[in-house]
């Protein structure tokens, strides 16, 4: 069984031109032309991030009449979201705890004075 | 207005770094030293529960540290680091490297920066700067092991009691 390529969110944000296109759909749902229109390369290597990006659940294409549109799906960011929080937790202990040491500073130099 | 006390991590996607910026309710002075005196260090800069031992602080320009953290279970976390410049009370440039790494020169770079902010309060920005996107990300992953580690803690008090 050949090895498929794992497709997640944290490979779809990691290109800045994946990045740039979410920020666009995300402003307004657009077609295909619409959003390669907004860069300098080639329409299928736009194309090829888009797939990309479907792939991972943060693009959806949805026909309506004659034009098919993107628009962005942001549940999956999430998962980065969760990805971060116990290291921000981490850092969020550590500093309260230099607020404390900081008001006990504060405390100590008035008893001085 | 209520003061902005909340800690913002920033990691763009595919890059070596990453910014933490937090404010404090001191003057910078006072936020200096507690970020650079070993006596106060180990008083907030170990992890909830564990227990920090400095092996060496030489807090000067070209000097160097290396500390010691213990978990409950015992386990030790070794980190060392050399002191590029430190210009009180606004700059402190050093580097920081886990010994516990399987191997050498997994070094980053932090640059702390300690800003006056009106009413004696102070705002602190840190960039930390990685060898590689692959060790910034598992820096923050690092972060989950921890969460693990803290929560198992957290249960054996409860079975404990």
């Amino acid at each position: 069984m050949a090895i498929q390529a794992r497709r997640d969110v944290f490979q779809a944000i990691a290109d800045p031109t994946r990045r740039q296109i979410m920020g666009l759909v995300a402003r307004e749902r657009m077609n295909l032309n619409a959003i390669a229109d907004n860069f300098e390369m080639s329409r299928p290597a736009i194309s090829q991030h888009i797939k990309i990006l479907m792939e991972c659940g943060l693009l959806n294409i949805k026909q309506q009449g004659r034009e098919r549109y993107c628009e962005v799906e942001l549940q999956p960011l999430t998962e980065v979201a969760d990805w971060m929080q116990p290291f921000i937790k981490m850092l969020e202990q550590r500093f309260d705890r230099l607020d404390d040491v900081l008001n006990q500073m504060k405390t100590d130099k008035k008893s001085k004075k | 207005m209520t003061p902005e006390k909340k800690l913002k991590l920033t990691a763009e996607p595919g890059k070596q770094e990453l910014f933490i910026v937090r404010e404090f309710e001191a003057p910078r002075d006072m936020v200096f030293k507690a970020y650079t005196d070993p006596d106060i260090l180990i008083k907030w800069l170990g992890p909830d529960g564990y227990i920090m031992e400095i092996d060496y602080y030489d807090g000067k320009s070209g000097g160097a540290y290396r500390y010691i953290h213990t978990d409950p279970k015992g386990t030790q976390y070794t980190f060392h680091g050399v002191i590029h410049s430190m210009d009180a009370p606004e700059m402190l440039i050093q580097t920081f490297e886990y010994e516990g790494m399987p191997t050498k020169g997994h070094v980053i770079l932090d640059t702390a920066i300690f800003e006056e902010l009106p009413n004696g309060r102070t705002k602190l920005t840190i960039q930390s700067v990685f060898k590689s996107v692959a060790d910034r990300d598992g820096m923050i992953s690092s972060g989950m092991e921890y969460g693990l580690t803290e929560g198992f803690a957290k249960l054996d008090k409860i079975l404990a009691s």
